[in-house]
């Protein structure tokens, strides 16, 4: 039923409910996905950045948020080049990181 | 006859400068305002890098300075200066003729209540990093003895970088403070989430940033980048912890069984007296002017009065200590030439 109008979803995340599980697992893979610092070093030398949105930043940012869904969109974009394991100066290898994510996803948990 | 040094202030500055003023031959004189010595460092539990206890360092510096006169429970009343020496009349009764005043008063920690959003002294699950301290020391504590600790919060720059609360400056120590006091948490409660409420991770001294990365790594503690709003109590007495995640851009709320408030540093409400005795000028920052804050920072500008440690600004305790042996130093040549 059209009532003239709509009520907007709230866009706040609610830290209670978020879902850690796929977090969680990539991390038993690659336990250097905590130490992310959010620089965005790999996202500013990334290839696939700036025509795809792709950022291993924000990926893990989704992970520990529980947005899984815009996490795959945004690793499907990857190409696995590997420039972001050489800039990041935490040293995470990103590209194993990531690697490790699909793992996962391919697991069952599932990006849809 | 040894010449006295007057040094007001019992803690690790004041009990560094009076060790290192016997070795150069002088008598100093440790007037103290509490029952005890140590200042705000006897009351903590374990320092950073080393996590070495905090007692230890009060208990070599006591020793160090057992043969200072050690007035305790004593203010300065007035002092005056007479050719070229201060007469000090302390609350005791007694008065000391000195060539050289160090004043080593310290900070004292902003008052979390004054922060209302936080819910400090509002809400029984709110506490201060101090108060951690305190319960890491063995102080039973209501508020962590017999709960539930699933989530924990720490608020980061509570009183700092604060135009509104009354002080622009960043305290300093609060972050590294606050990792590892999430880490020693952690270590306790090793069910829990905790989280940190952080602006900017200001970790600057030596090893902190292996902190912040073995927080981050070995313990798994959360870090948030949003100042936190507002804190509210639901039904159960938990709390209710909102602020932005301003790397995802979104509204953060998450239920927390504790919060604890990163109180900041502030120059002391009773400094004023002595600023006032000797009369000493503010800097802009709250905190006691020195001659220059590159090259003189243990000077006054006043005829000899010297600063050591946190009264002049927000200090680490190895920085106090070596500041106090630089203000040593300078008495030693200030009054060698008079």
């Amino acid at each position: 039923m059209d009532f003239g109008f709509r009520l907007a979803p709230s866009s706040a995340i609610n830290l209670d409910e978020v879902d850690l599980e796929l977090y969680r697992k990539a991390a038993l893979l690659e336990p250097d996905i905590r130490i992310c610092m959010a620089c965005g070093s790999c996202s500013a030398t990334c290839t696939a950045s700036p025509y795809s949105g792709m950022s291993v930043r924000k990926v893990i940012l989704c992970l520990q948020r529980g947005r899984k869904a815009e996490a795959a969109s945004m690793l499907r974009n990857c190409m696995l080049c590997g420039k972001c394991t050489m800039v990041c100066p935490r040293g995470i290898n990103t590209r194993h990181l990531i690697l490790s994510i699909c793992r996962v996803y391919d697991d069952g948990e599932g990006g849809k | 006859m040894k010449q006295n040094v007057v040094i007001i202030g019992g803690g690790i500055a004041g009990l560094e400068a009076a060790s290192q003023l016997l070795t150069l031959g002088y008598s100093p004189i440790i007037v103290e305002k509490s029952e005890r010595l140590g200042g705000h460092v006897a009351s903590w539990h374990k320092l950073f890098p080393d996590m070495k206890p905090a007692s230890e360092v009060v208990a070599e510096l006591v020793r160090k300075s057992a043969d200072a006169n050690i007035f305790l429970e004593t203010e300065v009343e007035s002092a005056n200066l007479l050719r070229g020496s201060y007469i000090v009349n302390l609350s005791n009764g007694v008065t000391v003729r000195t060539g050289a005043v160090l004043i080593t008063t310290g900070f004292e920690l902003f008052d979390a209540h004054r922060k209302e959003e936080y819910g400090y002294g509002i809400y029984d699950q709110v506490m201060t990093n101090s108060d951690l301290e305190g319960w890491f020391n063995g102080n039973p504590d209501k508020r962590i003895d017999g709960q539930d600790m699933n989530r924990i919060g720490f608020v980061h720059c509570v009183g700092s970088r604060d135009v509104k609360a009354g002080n622009s400056q960043c305290s300093k120590v609060c972050c590294v403070t606050a990792v590892k006091q999430a880490t020693e948490l952690k270590e306790r409660f090793t069910q829990a989430e905790i989280y940190c409420f952080y602006m900017d991770l200001r970790l600057f001294g030596k090893k902190y940033e292996d902190f912040y990365i073995n927080a981050q790594r070995d313990y798994g503690i959360h870090f948030i980048r949003g100042r936190v709003s507002e804190v509210s109590e639901n039904i159960d007495g938990r709390l209710i912890v909102k602020a932005e995640d301003t790397l995802s851009g979104k509204p953060v709320k998450v239920t927390m069984d504790l919060l604890v408030l990163m109180s900041g540093m502030l120059c002391g409400k009773d400094c004023r007296r002595t600023a006032s005795a000797f009369r000493l000028e503010t800097d802009s920052d709250g905190f006691f002017k020195s001659r220059d804050n590159i090259t003189g920072i243990t000077e006054s500008g006043r005829p000899g009065v010297f600063y050591a440690g946190a009264c002049t600004g927000t200090k680490t305790v190895p920085e106090t200590i070596s500041e106090a042996r630089s203000a040593a130093l300078a008495i030693h040549n200030y009054l060698k030439d008079a």
